[in-house]
């Protein structure tokens, strides 16, 4: 028995710097050249057959054109270079990718053609004045928004407080309680999120302006806010709350706590900071709805700082009236204050962002001196 | 097949029968009472939650924490309730006044008493479909991009950028729409109508093409995309990566694995997040309140100016329109209501029955 015994299998080394490490899916310099020489033919195509053989005209037309043959064009060289089903996932590939990048751009655009719309309008005293003595004819920098930033920060946050216990404890219900009904109550929160947001506002006027004579107030606008804003908190909170281990849970319960004390000291401060996510990108969602509160709000050029009584204003409501004057200023007056509203939209998705990046669990810098202070203490 | 093994052994169907309604344990056929009725069953799953039945008594605090949770939850099947009650209350002099032709009367005219909802529901899904016509291939497109071909360094931020696209106001893509699209909207329309006006929603029987269900529906698509990627690109990310290894492995192009694996998979995903956008679209206000010019009458051609929907009907009339008329705006607000709520809950359901949507939020 000559048998040589072979080593157990050597360990897995490092790669050695003369290895050539072999990359899967490679897009090299060929594969650039190629496909801007695509782009450049099918560019220089396009216009000769778009502008001067065919009366054809209009430069969206053109860069549709232009877009068709580019896709034909890369598709017949990467199939000469490469056979057919390799072009295929060529084509594939810049299909989605040019798609993906254009609706990133084009959405981005959007908001940067309010920017760009918006700012140069902007004075501090869009924050302290209001529109009460402004007139369709006066200039596009007088008065401001004051009136309409007190009433949406109002109606928002009654909106808030209305919906944070409700949403969560709706939440809790479908993750934690659950039961028969925990299914179709999530269907139905589904189909909630998607009321068309001027049917929350119709249906709040008619059932307490027209069946119990409540007028017009930002209690009411909040009401209808919440509506649109409960479904979404609802939704957020019920994924935060199915990120919490379970084990944690069933720890708890093994060591003898109720349901109750589960929930309260395991559940909802693990998942503390996706709830204030979940309640962050409900705000976003209502802050700028504007259907709602043409029933509910109504509008108000003075300030109203009492939310129960009285018309109230709120920047996107303000933003529609002033728009659907026909004059330059009123105009130049809803971009500065749609403007105004973006910032609000990007600087709350931000903050949800940033305070959501954490895991559950994460215990920030001020619960932890808390904390601290609880166990010295005891 | 159980009972045929017994039965094999030498018992008669008869003894058979006589053993399982006096409840004998019959080998290895368990019979076990639930319910009151006599019961057989040889699957471990009946057995299982036969044993697993443990009666727990509950402390009063967990009793009212179950009941404040339960009623939380029941809030929203209050609330949802009571919109239909209320506006089914509210216009129910006008529906009554109207009748059944309120379902296929084609003209808006409340005060000669001659009003259904037949062409303005046509009107609104027009600009309904426009939107996810465009929305919906470039959604998935969006989608699969962000899952499967972008770098793995921008997934996370591009994922943000969509959530944060959705919760840009429709009011800001209103303004958009109508002082930049618009304006270079119309030349598009008019190429269409001029080389492809033999196709007769691209036809034009008017010279005007500003407000129109195009422009609206491109408007409105721009607003359904991120909310359509969202869902799509969740339910994509969700694709069991062993298959998708499975497929590269055995020689797929990358194409070739999207649509073996993802596609498939994604399916259930697709379908909701669509029938979402539809939902979206339908109910869509503001911004098309600002840029449609508004008719009434049903029409099919698409990108001559003119359309409308029932939301934003609602939005422009309710204030102006006399008492009954109001009603007929609240009878079209609950034809609304029924359809949305429909469609979405319908594409609900068929996200969470798919494969794909064990954990998809929408």
């Amino acid at each position: 028995m000559s048998q040589t015994i072979t080593p157990p299998s050597a360990p897995p080394q490092a790669l050695q710097d003369d290895e050539i490490r072999v990359k899967i899916r490679r897009f090299d310099r060929a594969d650039a050249a190629a496909l801007g020489a695509c782009a450049l033919s099918a560019f220089c195509l396009d216009w000769l057959v778009y502008e001067r053989l065919t009366p054809l005209s209009g430069g969206l037309g053109f860069w549709i054109c232009w877009y068709a043959a580019f896709l034909l064009m890369y598709g017949f060289v990467a199939r000469e270079q490469r056979g057919p089903l390799a072009a295929k996932d060529r084509v594939a590939s810049v299909v989605m990718a040019s798609t993906g990048i254009v609706v990133v751009v084009a959405l981005s655009f959007v908001l940067g053609y309010v920017v760009f719309r918006g700012y140069h309008a902007l004075r501090t005293n869009f924050f302290t004045q209001t529109q009460e003595f402004t007139g369709p004819l006066s200039k596009a920098t007088d008065g401001g928004g004051a009136h309409a930033i007190i009433g949406t920060i109002e109606e928002v946050g009654l909106a808030t407080l209305i919906c944070v216990p409700l949403g969560v404890l709706s939440a809790v219900f479908l993750n934690e309680v659950g039961g028969r009904m925990a299914r179709p109550l999530r269907t139905l929160v589904d189909a909630m999120s998607a009321v068309p947001s001027i049917l929350a506002g119709l249906f709040i006027y008619v059932a307490l302006n027209l069946s119990l004579g409540l007028h017009f107030s930002g209690f009411l606008a909040a009401l209808a806010l919440s509506i649109l804003m409960l479904p979404t908190v609802t939704r957020a909170a019920e994924v935060v709350l199915r990120l919490v281990p379970g084990g944690l849970r069933e720890g708890a319960l093994a060591l003898g706590g109720t349901e109750w004390r589960v929930s309260r000291m395991v559940v909802l401060p693990t998942a503390r900071i996706g709830l204030v996510t979940a309640v962050i990108l409900g705000i976003a969602r209502v802050v700028g709805e504007t259907a709602p509160l043409i029933f509910t709000a109504f509008g108000n050029p003075k300030t109203n700082a009492n939310p129960f009584s009285g018309a109230q204003q709120a920047l996107p409501l303000m933003i529609w009236q002033l728009y659907k004057q026909p004059l330059a200023g009123p105009v130049q007056r809803a971009w500065t204050a749609a403007f105004v509203l973006v910032i609000i939209v990007l600087a709350l998705f931000l903050i949800a962002r940033v305070i959501g990046g954490r895991g559950p669990g994460h215990v920030g810098f001020v619960r932890r001196r808390l904390n601290d202070r609880r166990n010295r203490v005891q | 097949m159980r009972a045929l093994e017994v039965n094999a052994l030498g018992f008669t169907w008869r003894s058979l029968f006589c053993h399982i309604c006096r409840l004998e344990s019959l080998g290895p056929v368990v019979a076990t009472r639930m319910k009151g009725r006599n019961y057989v069953s040889s699957s471990v799953e009946d057995i299982r939650e036969e044993r697993l039945e443990i009666r727990v008594s509950r402390p009063p605090a967990d009793r009212v924490y179950r009941a404040v949770a339960r009623s939380a939850g029941a809030v929203t099947l209050v609330v949802m309730g009571l919109i239909f009650l209320f506006l089914l209350l509210r216009s129910w002099p006008a529906l009554r006044d109207a009748r059944w032709s309120f379902l296929t009367e084609s003209k808006w005219n409340p005060d000669a008493h001659q009003f259904g909802i037949f062409a303005l529901m046509i009107l609104t899904f027009e600009i309904a479909i426009v939107a996810l016509t465009i929305a919906v291939p470039v959604s998935i497109a969006t989608a699969l991009y962000i899952t499967e071909y972008a770098p793995r360094a921008v997934r996370r931020p591009l994922t943000s950028l969509v959530d944060l696209l959705a919760a840009v106001p429709s009011i800001v893509f209103g303004l958009w729409g109508r002082a930049y699209l618009e304006p270079r909207m119309v030349n598009l329309s008019k190429w269409l109508a001029r080389h492809l006006g033999f196709i007769p929603i691209f036809k034009v029987t008017t010279n005007t093409f500003a407000g129109s269900t195009f422009i609206a529906g491109v408007v409105v698509s721009l607003m359904v995309i991120p909310i359509c990627t969202a869902v799509i690109r969740e339910v994509f990310s969700q694709a069991p990566p062993g298959e998708k290894e499975g497929a590269l492995a055995l020689g797929g192009t990358r194409w070739g694995m999207i649509r073996a694996v993802v596609l498939p998979f994604g399916r259930g995903g697709i379908i909701g997040g669509s029938m979402l956008g539809l939902g979206r679209a339908l109910g869509e206000t503001i911004a098309v309140a600002l840029i449609i010019s508004p008719i009434t009458d049903k029409t099919i051609h698409i990108i001559q100016g003119g359309g409308n929907s029932i939301a934003a009907l609602i939005a422009n009339r309710f204030f102006e329109s006399s008492p009954f008329a109001q009603r007929a705006l609240m009878a079209a607000g609950l034809a609304l209501f029924v359809v949305t709520l429909l469609v979405n809950a319908g594409a609900s359901a068929i996200v969470s029955r798919s494969r794909s949507g064990a954990a998809t939020e929408i």
